[in-house]
């Protein structure tokens, strides 16, 4: 056998003449971990998918040499029979199905055809969860009642009961913390030891720099670079250089502007769960934001970030809120969305797609929607014209690469839906704006971009605090973080003292305090 | 590139038009020109009033999404009231036409109470006042139809406005309807004109003046059409003074109101609409109060133009109704449609109903007809969609 599981030669495919692959070539060594890195919009997903069948053959030019042999996938279906398996960024387990039942979905164990098997089942499962570290997990509970990395550990264990043999991993990481990161990583280099070949596709760099033996650069649809573990120089900066074509000397933009005032001041916050009176998410948290500063929350996943922020955000989450809430010294009373945004406060969701967008709806529809009654209509009847120059000035203004402000937002990439939303925010003309995960899932490019806005907004003496589990960024933006934890304030860090492991010493200390 | 782009937009929409025209030219070759008579344009415009008025206001339910259900039973439950005030109580009519309007809001707030404050599906709510509706007008008209109703309020759905008629041809044209026409002209091209200007002042891309003077001449030769054929009959009919306002009225308000833009929202994506300070459920409230307000005119028109009240009255109409939103383009999962889509839709509907009767075919075959359109239509509209 060669030592080349797998190798892509001059793949072409082209979407209504546009080239999204141009003449790619990628070769992956057995039981390597392989990166693919490139800004969104590179063509990495499309190569995965032209690899697993998604685009079946004839759809593109070049050769898939899989196992010394030439293949010619038509669907998912056959790359699977030969032990291709793809996870997509999106998970794609079935919510309300057990755990054993969701690994074994769509390659269900069954006595005669049809008829399922339920003890090989369960044991089989019981199995694969082992080797993916989740041997104590109840195997008939629905996957929804699973935190999402658990999930995602899921989708691996349904890949290796088929017999995977070469996993493509699609921004595996993307909804993960840190910890939960770290453990899926791990997991990888098992598999590994286990001679599985991996695939993976992200934009933690970090990760990358962990995990992967060789990592392939694609920029614009061409392989740029093939970089080996050991032979050259991985860090970092160095797959950055490969991916933008330059080196980017700072990956986080100065800032330099004036912190005034207390704007926001929050005190005595706490909100309970929405279906269970009894259960405590936010205890006693106090803050505040003066403007011009940016103030990060970190914390892990389920820290209860998002909770304060929505439940600050016109009580969008939980009931049985108390607490007061200052802007500008003044007390005010939020009771919903609508007084969120008049008493000039904004959120901008961390799942844009279902939280922040109208995915059907144009950029403008998009940009306006919660500024519509303050600041573009009178006596309910709204000025198209207003809206539409306001809507082609923030297109302009914070680069939205966009036809026009007609085209619909569903078919803008994801940094340049982040920044419809950030537009949409913006318009309501806030003082206070929440930005959650501003960044999940975006390019490097397009985040430098988005912390020009941040710092922008900061510089207009706006009050911004950011929720982000990417700790480096979390650190590279603020002015101070608030370390939460278990629904409460843990510590607080000014930037001069504030280092990732001071982060987690936080969370980790107040872990201990509990128990 | 950008001008490729504008013609592509214009087929989109205007598509269905293009369809109504054809199947209309269709049922003209097969009927010898029956079909385009003055009086079965008149017609036309009768019988289908009361679908349009429905479908204005379902449009606004698909666009949230869901559908109404209980839509002809609500007409048959107004339209008994009307009957009984008049005829068994002897109140005047117009008392009646209040009652009616009355009970239609109050139906629509009580599905409006349960989608909205409990959270109950649409579908459920109204699928229970659809059986509810129809039972209650069974037991108010004792199962038996309710009539006559007196000229004056007959007018509403059988009536003519004022008329100058002059000889013309083998018959008379009636000169109201032609000025009607010809300030419709002039409405028509001064609103596209002043829309030109407007973009060009702000620098908006503007479609290329051979489509705009192509569209404006295609709607007028509509118009035209309609009005003369009117103006050979006898004249304008009462029923299409108010199908006219409320298309107007409602196109105004889902392309020009906040309010209707906040329906377009929810539709779209109600968790986004919620977090954009839009009170979804305060629209679904009001969406379906309105829904039962257009209930009520309906089931005034059509027991005026039957000059009774009868318990069988409306039956199906929701079905054309949701039919004629989701031919004009609207979308089953909310968020797309458009009122002028939804007329068009009714009529298209209306057009088939009416050709296929005159050339003599039953209506258990236009049933297989119009189900055969509604799933080719919804079929050819979401394939383009997917090709995109």
């Amino acid at each position: 056998m060669s030592e080349h599981i797998l190798e892509m030669n001059h793949i072409t495919k082209e979407f209504y003449g546009v080239k999204a692959l141009d003449d790619v070539n990628i070769k992956v060594k057995r039981g390597e971990i392989h990166a693919l890195c490139g800004e969104n919009g590179a063509g990495k997903s499309t190569l995965m998918n032209v690899l697993s069948g998604v685009y079946p053959y004839g759809t593109y030019s070049g050769d898939i040499v899989y196992n010394g042999n030439v293949n010619q996938f038509h669907s998912i279906k056959q790359s699977e029979a030969k032990g291709i398996v793809i996870i997509h960024q999106e998970l794609a387990l079935s919510p309300y199905l057990s755990v054993a039942e969701n690994v074994f979905l769509g390659n269900e164990q069954t006595t005669v055809k049809g008829v399922v098997d339920w003890t090989k089942t369960n044991k089989r499962a019981q199995e694969m969860l082992e080797k993916v570290g989740l041997e104590n997990e109840n195997l008939n509970v629905p996957v929804s009642s699973l935190g999402v990395g658990k999930q995602q550990l899921i989708e691996i264990a349904r890949a290796m009961a088929k017999q995977v043999e070469l996993l493509i991993l699609d921004e595996p990481t993307a909804a993960l913390n840190d910890e939960e990161s770290r453990r899926l990583l791990d997991i990888m280099l098992d598999l590994k030891k286990h001679g599985i070949t991996c695939i993976i596709i992200s934009h933690k760099l970090n990760e990358v720099s962990y995990v992967a033996d060789s990592i392939t650069v694609i920029r614009d649809g061409k392989t740029i670079e093939t970089l080996v573990k050991g032979k050259d120089e991985i860090s970092e900066d160095r797959i950055i250089k490969g991916m933008v074509g330059r080196e980017l000397t700072n990956r986080f933009p100065e800032r330099n502007c004036e912190i005034g005032s207390n704007i926001f001041e929050v005190e005595n916050w706490n909100v309970y769960h929405p279906d269970d009176p009894n259960r405590k998410m936010i205890r006693d948290v106090s803050f505040h934001v003066r403007s011009g500063e940016v103030v990060g929350f970190a914390g892990l996943m389920g820290a209860g970030r998002t909770e304060l922020a929505m439940s600050l955000f016109g009580r969008s989450y939980g009931q049985k809120i108390t607490g007061t809430i200052k802007i500008n010294g003044k007390q005010v009373l939020i009771r919903n969305v609508r007084d969120a945004i008049n008493n000039k406060l904004a959120y901008v969701s961390e799942d844009r797609k279902s939280y922040g967008l109208i995915l059907i709806d144009s950029v403008r529809g998009n940009m306006t929607l919660a500024a519509l009654r303050n600041f573009f209509s009178k006596r309910g009847i709204v000025n198209g014209n207003a809206e539409n120059l306001s809507a082609e000035d923030f297109r302009k203004k914070i680069n939205v690469k966009a036809n026009s402000i007609n085209q619909t937002v569903s078919s803008l990439s994801g940094g340049n839906q982040q920044k419809v939303v950030l537009a949409k925010w913006m318009m309501t003309q806030p003082d206070v704006l929440i930005l959650d995960e501003p960044t999940r899932g975006i390019d490097i490019g397009a985040k430098y971009e988005i912390y020009c806005v941040i710092n922008d907004l900061a510089k207009a003496g706006k009050a911004i605090i950011v929720i982000s589990s990417e700790l480096q960024e979390i650190i590279g933006i603020c002015d101070r973080i608030y370390v939460i934890n278990e629904g409460h304030i843990s510590g607080e860090l000014s930037s001069e003292e504030v280092s990732q492991e001071k982060i987690m010493k936080c969370i980790m200390a107040d872990n201990g305090k509990d128990e | 590139m950008d001008k490729k782009k504008t013609v592509n937009i214009n087929m989109k929409e205007y598509g269905m038009v293009l369809a109504l025209i054809a199947v209309f030219l269709i049922f003209a070759a097969m009927t010898g020109g029956k079909n385009m008579s003055p009086a079965n344009i008149n017609n036309l415009i009768m019988q289908n009033s009361y679908i349009v008025i429905l479908a204005v206001g379902m449009l606004l339910c698909v666009l949230t999404g869901n559908i109404d259900l209980g839509v002809g039973s609500i007409v048959a439950v107004c339209g008994a009231a009307v009957g009984i005030m008049i005829v068994d109580y002897k109140a005047s009519m117009w008392v009646a036409i209040l009652a009616a309007l009355a009970i239609g809001t109050l139906s629509g707030m009580f599905v409006g109470f349960f989608v909205s404050k409990l959270s109950i599906p649409p579908f459920i709510v109204t699928l229970a006042t659809m059986l509810m509706g129809r039972g209650l007008t069974y037991t108010l008209l004792k199962a038996q139809t309710k009539g006559p109703l007196p000229t004056d309020y007959t007018y509403i759905g059988a009536g003519f406005l004022p008329t100058v008629k002059i000889p013309f041809g083998k018959g008379t044209l009636d000169i109201v309807s032609i000025g009607v026409a010809l300030a419709a002209f002039a409405l028509i091209i001064f609103s596209e004109i002043r829309s030109i200007r407007t973009k060009k002042k702000y620098g908006f891309p503007v479609t290329p003046l051979w489509q705009s003077v192509l569209k404006v001449g295609v709607i007028l030769v509509i118009v035209w059409f309609f009005f003369y054929k009117l103006s050979r009959y006898n004249g304008i009919p009462f029923v299409l003074v108010i199908m006219g306002a409320l298309v107007a009225l409602y196109h105004f308000i889902t392309s020009k109101t906040v309010a209707g833009r906040q329906i377009y929202a929810l539709g779209g994506n109600a968790k986004a609409a919620k977090l954009s300070g839009i009170n979804t459920g305060k629209v679904f409230f009001w969406v379906y109060t309105n829904m039962g307000i257009l209930c009520a005119i309906a089931g005034i028109v059509l027991s005026a133009r039957n000059a009774s009240a009868t318990p069988k009255a409306g039956d199906q109409f929701e079905m054309d109704a949701i039919a004629s939103c989701y031919i004009g383009g609207a979308a089953t999962t909310g968020g797309v449609g458009t009122i002028i889509g939804a007329v068009v839709g009714a009529f298209i509907m209306g057009i088939l109903n009416n050709g296929m009767s005159l050339y003599g075919w039953s209506t258990d075959i236009q049933k297989i007809v119009k189900g055969a359109v509604l799933l080719g239509a919804v079929t050819i509209d979401l394939l383009s969609k997917r090709k995109k």
